[in-house]
């Protein structure tokens, strides 16, 4: 059986934005398992702001992602990635699978596990590279 | 492979389509289709009425169940019409389990069954009582005889065996099956769900000891909705679907007269082909399997190279999720399969697959090819090309580590 997926799942499964690794990140997050199908490793790069509105917070700068998936788990981590681009860290946290959900127009009740899965590694990341902060200090 | 490429970019712009999953449904014959038409409007009778519209029916439809039986060495009273695969694989379970249960309440079955056979198993289990025993298979997808034997009690009344399996493709010994049935002191009947086996295998009930067999009409290039259940004469059956005493009544309702036809006539044409088409598929399925074993790493066949459909290719491939896969293929007008959990409702991986042993992350990677009678060699040539490239692509993107290929 295939599911019903948006237009603008597709896209992004077709497209997806942001793939790939980044070297030196900040912070690394992955979750999921092969078991259960879905294998989702997202990379941040975090800076400091010189100036604008944000002056002085943590944004995350460049984001990238590699995923072992279905349809969803492809296209809510690329979508993901569009979501969290430039925005606080504190404002990243708060992503949420309703979010990326919305964003794509809306995912299979069946999958909505699988955009947990794209906001846990997001958030993940973030938590990796406070843990890394922490240690450096 | 430049042509390969040319051929492939003029497919896109075409949208042009490659159906390459028959084990879902065929397309209809034309020649069937033809054989139909006369039954919709002018040969309309109702196969039950006495008058003469009623009597030009009922002769071609008797006609049509007489050649069926032909071909499978039945007579022409044990062929029921059915609405599909489903119903006769419903009838013959609860038509079997209602009419015999003073007798016992076992039946005996296997893991890789169909829904249409596992969940009306499931149903007598819940309402009547009955134990079932699910036999499990080897790698190869086949039952272990012994095990069949082994599984026989005094309670049991039926065996119900699949011919041929939907995803892998795994032909049961079924002649071996029969005479254990047979041989047993007391009755026990042994059904067949045949719906990917007819027309595309030789099938003789008499010397299969077969006393149940179920077959559909859309795998076979037939219309779909038409289905057959082969009843021994002999059988103690009870009809689960009543009204006007249909179909020996055992099958209430107006008989689906053009689908009957439409049946026989599709049955008659894989008949003719048989041998002939048999060989074209294997060769294009060996063909098939060779390259993707040689050029894509990491792929792996799922079921038996010897006892195999002639027109079943199934292969999991690691690090890939069959879902995206599909779609993948999909969009470049390929047709195909899944057994991934990520593709089914219930977000299990198949049984099938796990049956024969895969893990859950290899059964995501599957992919079943199953070949009909319009595909050429090089809708297969195209077929691998782009199949490379996807593998290729997915694998790109994944977290894991692969060699470039």
């Amino acid at each position: 059986m295939v599911l019903d997926y948006t237009q603008k799942v597709i896209q992004h499964f077709k497209h997806p934005r942001n793939v790939g690794e980044i070297k030196k990140p900040s912070g690394i997050g992955i979750v999921g398992n092969r078991i259960c199908g879905d294998v989702m490793k997202v990379y941040i790069v975090v800076v400091r702001v010189k100036s604008g509105k944000n002056k002085g917070k943590e944004i995350i700068q460049k984001i990238k992602f590699q995923t072992l998936g279905c349809v969803a788990a492809i296209a809510t981590s690329s979508m993901i990635t569009e979501l969290a681009k430039n925005k606080t860290l504190d404002e990243a946290m708060k992503i949420t699978r309703e979010d990326i959900s919305k964003s794509l127009g809306r995912l299979p009740p069946i999958k909505e596990h699988c955009s947990n899965l794209a906001a846990d590694a997001l958030h993940e990341a973030i938590k990796d590279y406070r843990k890394k902060q922490k240690r450096d200090k | 492979m430049s042509w390969g490429k040319e051929i492939l970019s003029k497919m896109a712009q075409s949208k042009k389509r490659i159906y390459l999953d028959h084990a879902a449904t065929t397309p209809l014959d034309r020649e069937v289709l033809e054989a139909m038409n006369p039954y919709f409007s002018d040969k309309f009778g109702n196969a039950s009425s006495l008058h003469s519209f009623g009597r030009e029916a009922r002769k071609d439809m008797e006609e049509a169940r007489k050649k069926i039986s032909n071909i499978i060495n039945a007579r022409p009273n044990e062929i029921i019409f059915t609405s599909g695969g489903t119903e006769s694989n419903n009838l013959a379970i609860k038509g079997i389990a209602y009419a015999n249960k003073s007798k016992g309440n076992h039946i005996i079955t296997t893991k890789i069954e169909h829904h249409a056979i596992e969940e009306p198993c499931k149903w007598m289990e819940k309402e009547l009582g009955f134990k079932i025993t699910y036999l499990g298979v080897n790698k190869d997808g086949l039952i272990d005889l012994r095990e069949l034997e082994n599984a026989i009690n005094e309670k049991t009344i039926l065996v119900s065996v699949m011919f041929a399996n939907n995803e892998i493709g795994t032909i049961q010994p079924i002649e071996e099956i029969g005479k254990i049935c047979k041989k047993q002191k007391h009755k026990i009947y042994f059904h067949t769900d045949a719906v990917q086996g007819l027309g595309k295998e030789k099938i003789d009930v008499k010397k299969m000891n077969i006393d149940l067999l179920s077959a559909s009409g859309h795998k076979m290039y037939g219309p779909k909705g038409t289905g057959i259940l082969y009843i021994n004469q002999d059988a103690k059956i009870q009809g689960i679907q009543h009204g006007g005493g249909h179909e020996f009544h055992l099958r209430s309702g107006t008989e689906n007269v053009p689908g009957i036809i439409g049946f026989a006539k599709a049955l008659e044409l894989m008949d003719e082909n048989r041998e002939k088409e048999n060989k074209r598929l294997q060769e294009l399925r060996d063909y098939t399997i060779k390259r993707i074993l040689k050029e894509i790493p990491g792929s792996h066949l799922n079921g038996s190279m010897e006892k195999r459909l002639a027109n079943n290719i199934n292969f999991y491939f690691d690090d890939i999720e069959g879902e995206s896969l599909l779609i993948r293929l999909d969009e470049k007008g390929f047709a195909v399969s899944t057994g991934s959990a990520c593709s089914s409702k219930s977000l299990e991986p198949s049984p099938v697959l796990t049956a024969i042993g895969l893990k859950p992350e290899q059964a995501h990677g599957s992919l079943r090819v199953t070949l009909g009678k319009d595909n050429t060699k090089e809708e297969i040539e195209l077929f691998i090309e782009e199949l490379k490239k996807i593998i290729q692509s997915l694998r790109k993107i994944s977290p894991f580590k692969h060699s470039k290929f």
